[in-house]
């Protein structure tokens, strides 16, 4: 059988900077911070006192969950997840099935890392005090990592396959991936796809203690996340949704959606701990290999590429990462493409980061843009030499775009590389 | 055993919540059944005793749950630990 071809006909978004896709466009057109000082975090001796988590509009959520959902909701990945979800769902002109009717042409697959840690932290105190009982019914839908995806399943009344990825900071990326492989083959019309985490100092408080995080920028949060800046020295924490509607075109032109753009598809893969690669750093054979065999899955030409949303999270690794991108394309200088990191205004998302990251792209592709680094005025030496300053653009600039790559490196050295074209009817 | 209105009626406003989006508050009778009548899932029956223990301040063992099953049983149990 043919491979079905696969367009993006919904997006929705729950970042840092924005919350809905006018905000969040709004957002990375004008370079809007969604990095913020965390008080909790200074009065529990955090290094990095800075996070970027997404501001929730009083009454917002009464529009994705039931009041008795909502009475006991303490997972902040699915409140973000299901935001993201839903908007998404709603923005491909679909809504959710009645009661007695259920959707076996449409998907989830909707990655997290950790999910509902409040929760769980509740339930171990409560259990520690010999109350399980107390626990309630709640205990474990919030805190299964399945939980987003089985809530955004319950609202939506999907009938396809319905799961949770999870590959560390992969796990956005991968999802759509997943999504695109199940439309491609076609076992699926439809596939939401996404990523989702929780924020709070549960889910930061292991990278303080790994010493990854910055601790230079608590005064001047917005300054925070400094990705191939010279300076860079650690990452931001972040947290928050990112969702798309996957469907056939098939699917897509006959429903007359809007498409945004086509996805080509592309690639995972893990550079078994081995080489340069171990627990928490890319193997760079690996990740080359991961954007090279996404070219090949693809049929992509690398020069054809116009733009990159990096991982680039600025720890110190970006200078490799844009090695890697110069040397599995081929290309430097300036034939290099332009190249972009989201996380200078949301910082890492985490489990999200990757598709809140593609949502964006896809933002690029469909309005004719690449968003500006934020705080990216001073290179690192080691990333101009491959790339000149004016690929890495510090402000939005318009431009038409024809293929935009994503890639995702997450811990447990696993990588995603996705590829996306601007689609013309 | 005459029904105790005001128990009556703080049980209603708990079993409010967790009824679905097709049954009103007004279907509930003292002969409504939890699960059948008035499709509470149950699930969420652990979290009706948990709301009941706490407003009544009183606690329910698990073979006591099993009883609750129409709102008369439940008002039943709720009267006979009240007046302990």
């Amino acid at each position: 059988m043919n491979k079905q071809r696969v367009v993006i006909t919904g997006l929705g978004v729950c970042a840092p900077n924005g919350v809905g896709i006018p905000a969040f466009t709004e957002a990375i057109k004008k370079g809007i911070s969604g990095i913020r000082f965390q008080q909790q975090l200074a009065d529990l001796n955090f290094g990095c006192q800075i996070a970027g988590q997404p501001e929730i509009p009083d009454g917002l959520l009464e529009n994705y969950f039931t009041p008795l959902q909502l009475r006991d909701l303490e997972a902040t990945g699915i409140t973000y997840g299901m935001i993201a979800g839903v908007d998404a769902w709603n923005d491909a002109g679909l809504s959710s099935t009645d009661k007695d009717t259920v959707d076996y042409d449409s998907g989830i697959v909707f990655g997290t890392s950790l999910l509902g840690v409040e929760k769980f932290r509740k339930a171990i105190y409560l259990t520690d005090e010999g109350k399980v009982k107390r626990l309630g019914s709640t205990t474990v839908i919030q805190t299964m990592a399945s939980g987003i995806s089985a809530y955004l399943g319950g609202y939506l009344g999907c009938g396809n396959q319905v799961t949770t990825n999870s590959s560390a900071c992969t796990t956005g990326t991968e999802s759509i991936l997943m999504g695109y492989d199940r439309i491609a083959n076609g076992y699926a019309k439809r596939m939401l796809v996404g990523g989702c985490n929780d924020a709070g100092p549960y889910i930061w408080g292991g990278f303080d203690a790994m010493r990854v995080l910055n601790k230079k920028h608590n005064d001047r949060p917005e300054e925070g996340s400094r990705p191939m800046q010279s300076d860079a020295s650690g990452f931001v924490p972040g947290s928050g949704a990112g969702a798309l509607v996957l469907e056939s075109l098939e699917s897509a032109l006959e429903r007359k959606a809007t498409i945004y753009a086509e996805v080509l598809g592309g690639a995972v893969n893990s550079g078994g701990q081995r080489q340069s690669g171990s627990m928490t750093a890319p193997n760079s054979i690996a990740v080359q290999r991961c954007i090279k065999d996404a070219l090949e899955n693809t049929s992509v030409d690398p020069n054809e590429i116009d733009t990159i949303n990096g991982h680039l999270t600025a720890t110190g690794m970006c200078p490799t990462e844009i090695k890697n991108w110069s040397e599995a394309l081929g290309r430097s200088g300036e034939s290099f493409p332009y190249i972009n990191s989201l996380k200078s205004m949301t910082g890492h998302c985490l489990a999200a980061a990757g598709s809140i990251e593609t949502v964006a792209t896809i933002l690029e592709l469909h309005e004719g843009m690449v968003f500006g680094n934020s705080n990216c005025d001073d290179i690192h030496e080691d990333i101009t030499a491959i790339v000149p300053e004016n690929r890495i653009p510090n402000k939005t600039i318009k431009k038409e775009l024809h293929i935009a790559a994503k890639a995702s490196f997450g811990f447990g050295d696993v990588n995603c590389c996705m590829l996306f074209k601007k689609y013309n009817s | 055993m005459t029904m105790n209105t005001a128990n009556y009626d703080a049980l209603k406003k708990i079993i409010k919540i967790y009824l679905p989006e097709d049954v009103s508050v007004d279907d509930i009778t003292p002969n409504s059944h939890l699960i059948n009548e008035l499709n509470i899932n149950s699930a969420n029956l652990v979290d009706v005793v948990l709301d009941v223990e706490d407003h009544f301040d009183i606690t329910i063992e698990d073979d006591e749950i099993e009883k609750m099953d129409t709102v008369t049983s439940a008002l039943d149990i709720i009267s006979q630990k009240v007046a302990k």
